[in-house]
């Protein structure tokens, strides 16, 4: 290697860097970047790295680690942000369970946990715990709306047997009840397993009006084959976690016509111009996209983006009551969230307050249509 | 339920089970001649599946940078011990040539057709060839010097393996799962029940492959040395067979089984870096029914586990794996309790 004088130079601006980072503002990130649920995490993970050094005029700096989809793992990593690293903020993890584990170490250390998968924790933690993607009962919504549109009575649910279908399942169940739509048969499915044809055969012989698949990814798309492989004609729906391309790269031909329920964010082109988030969700998509090629945007990596527009609006208000790394600043922080008010974001308007720390409205849901290969935008 | 629901649960029970079969074949051959329970067997079904896919896309798979790295690893281990037992260098040379040669060519041949798009029989005739050479790697990597260890001590290097070949999977082949085109489209109806061409592959495929080991353990010189290895080590060595060469071959079986395996499963599901786990797990199931010693008893256990498992997701889906997976105990204690012995050290 040959040392120039520009590289001293930097080599001293990174040493004082180094010095001068005791004042700044220091966020420790547990992500899925391996492990069965790398698919969500990875994208996620892409987008902190298209993060700006300096957010509202202050140096942030990012720490990732990866938690291997592993719960107790991720409570590792939380237990070193706050032990070792002292972080002013947790963000993650990037699945359910992860996050529910993550949960109870910021809430001991009094430190404002941005949960990136969306999580339900005791009200001991609540507090402390906010949710970047869209809940459940938000995300429901708009496929209840749409089945009671469409005459549904009776729906077959597929879904995970793990938290993330369990909640679907209970939410679905609660919200259908009050539209007066029944859950005429559930059945469970991994997504490692070779085949869901037992289920579906017992789901179609249920005849239900539509189906709901509750699976993330490119494992959406084999049970929703194979619910049309056995002759099932009413409509599929699919969950926020399947609004990925995968979805039609692997369900090809099949899964045309299924109804995807997502957040404004993947479709942005497509949203009307009255719609709050267009703005904000073009230019996630069209950063995200310049960096990891057309047809990368993903329902994951806009939650990092909006934790940006998020990080944009809270700091100057926290920086006023406290210096970063002190208690005092981690709980300027948290009311700052709190206090954050109607926030647009590129997965629609965000609005926390003391009482919700889910904070999306019933609005944002967006249902989509897989139509010749694409998702487009059902009116 | 009524006979059509039944019959198409029984088909299903069966395809899949006909796959797992091929496993548990491999996983009692290779248990037989080198005592070692191989729990990465699986990982051979979604490496051949997903190089399959990519090779498909028009990408190079990652399997050929895997290959060449574990080929590289396996000659610089041979080099080492070759300097210590102070080997002449010539000798050296043709032993890493030897090892090099075929993974080096077979590389080379995937990266050049790669991007030509090449029918799909000649491409899973290539991933098989990518993945087959994996086995007798592997074996030398890991196991060769431990070749006499326990098999408690054998096992926990297998499950060390089976950890480093999914991580190294995600690596190679990214997060998501792939679906690969069906080799055979056409369906037939047979009352209410539909065959697709797929099934019948699946099917005939596994046929072809159990009568061929058949006839190779019966006929051929290797296969009786391979059986009498599996009967008595010790024995067989006094005769002049090799049970490290009997170890790599049946090793290198167990891959080629695992790569096919994945191509005839990778069309009726998805297939992801992590899926052959529990694939593997099951045809280890089956072979634990045939007490990783009969492949009769192996191939019935296969298909008894298939009918299990889809007859108990139709009735109780959230259980499904519990109840393929309790399954084995009853088995384990009838075993136990037939032929008590104690334990092998």
């Amino acid at each position: 290697m040959k040392f120039t004088l520009k590289t001293t130079v930097a080599a001293a601006a990174a040493l004082l860097a180094s010095a001068a980072a005791l004042a700044d503002v220091k966020i420790g990130i547990t992500l899925s970047l391996t492990g069965p649920a790398s698919g969500l995490g990875i994208p996620v993970g892409n987008q902190f790295k298209l993060w700006p050094q300096t957010i509202a005029g202050e140096k942030v700096q990012l720490i990732i680690l990866d938690d291997a989809s592993d719960p107790g793992k991720g409570v590792t990593n939380a237990r070193r942000f706050v032990t070792d690293e002292k972080v002013d903020m947790v963000f993650g993890g990037s699945i359910t369970t992860v996050s529910a584990a993550v949960a109870p170490v910021a809430a001991e250390a009094k430190t404002t946990q941005i949960s990136i998968a969306p999580v339900g924790v005791p009200p001991a933690q609540e507090p402390w715990v906010f949710r970047l993607p869209q809940g459940f009962t938000v995300m429901a919504f708009p496929i209840i709306e749409h089945m009671k549109k469409a005459g549904v009575k009776t729906v077959g649910f597929l879904g995970y047997t793990d938290a993330y279908g369990e909640s679907w399942l209970k939410e679905f169940v609660a919200q259908g009840e009050k539209a007066g739509i029944k859950v005429v048969a559930t059945e469970r499915f991994a997504r490692s397993d070779t085949s869901v044809t037992p289920q579906a055969l017992k789901l179609v012989s249920a005849r239900p009006d539509a189906m709901l698949v509750v699976a993330s990814g490119s494992g959406a798309a084999m049970p929703h084959k194979t619910l049309v492989e056995r002759g099932f004609k009413g409509r599929i729906y699919q969950t926020h976690a399947a609004a990925t391309p995968d979805l039609v790269r692997i369900g090809g031909r099949d899964v045309e016509g299924g109804l995807v329920v997502s957040g404004p964010a993947v479709v942005a082109e497509q949203l009307a111009d009255s719609h709050p988030s267009k703005a904000v969700a073009v230019d996630f998509v069209t950063k995200y996209e310049a960096a990891y090629g057309k047809g990368s945007r993903n329902q994951f990596a806009g939650h990092a983006y909006d934790a940006q527009i998020m990080l944009e609006k809270i700091l100057p208000v926290a920086l006023k009551k406290g210096k970063p790394g002190t208690p005092e600043f981690r709980a300027a922080l948290r009311d700052a969230v709190e206090g954050m008010g109607r926030t647009i974001f590129s997965h629609g308007v965000m609005n926390w307050t003391k009482d919700d720390h889910w904070g999306y409205t019933n609005e944002t849901g967006v249902m989509l249509k897989v139509v010749n290969g694409q998702f487009v935008v059902e009116k | 339920m009524d006979v059509t629901i039944a019959s198409i649960l029984a088909l299903d029970g069966l395809t899949n089970g006909a796959i797992y079969a091929l496993l548990a074949l491999a996983t009692v051959l290779v248990f037989a001649v080198t005592r070692v329970i191989f729990i990465p067997q699986g990982e051979f079904v979604a490496f051949g599946a997903l190089t399959l896919a990519l090779l498909q896309a028009g990408k190079v798979p990652g399997t050929v940078w895997f290959l060449l790295a574990l080929a590289v690893a396996v000659a610089v281990q041979d080099a080492v011990r070759g300097l210590r037992h102070r080997a002449p260098p010539a000798r050296l040379a043709r032993q890493a040539l030897a090892t090099l040669a075929y993974p080096v060519a077979v590389s080379l041949l995937a990266l050049w057709v790669a991007p030509m798009g090449l029918p799909m029989l000649a491409q899973a005739a290539l991933s098989v060839a990518l993945v087959t050479p994996f086995g007798s790697l592997l074996y030398r990597l890991a196991y060769e010097s431990l070749a006499d260890a326990s098999v408690l001590t054998l096992l926990i290097v297998s499950v060390g393996v089976h950890f480093a070949l999914v991580g190294l999977g995600l690596y190679f082949f990214g997060a998501e799962g792939f679906r690969n085109p069906s080799f055979w489209d056409e369906r037939f109806s047979i009352g209410d029940l539909t065959l697709s061409g797929q099934t019948i592959i699946i099917f005939a495929a596994s046929l072809a492959l159990i009568v061929g080991l058949w006839l190779f353990f019966e006929r051929s010189l290797m296969g009786k040395a391979l059986r009498a290895t599996a009967v008595n080590r010790l024995g067989a060595r006094l005769m002049g067979i090799s049970s490290s060469s009997a170890g790599r071959l049946s090793f290198t079986m167990a891959a080629f089984i695992g790569a096919l395996s994945g191509l005839l499963i990778g069309p009726t599901t998805t297939v992801f870096y992590d899926s052959g786990f529990l694939i593997g797990l099951k045809g280890f199931v089956a072979a634990v029914f045939a007490g990783l010693a009969s492949y009769p008893l192996a191939l019935v256990g296969a298909l008894g586990v298939g009918l299990l498992e889809s007859f108990g997701s139709f009735w109780a889906s959230a259980y499904k794996e519990v109840i393929v997976f309790s399954a084995i105990l009853p088995v384990l204690l009838w075993r136990s309790l037939r032929d008590p012995h104690g334990e092998e050290h």
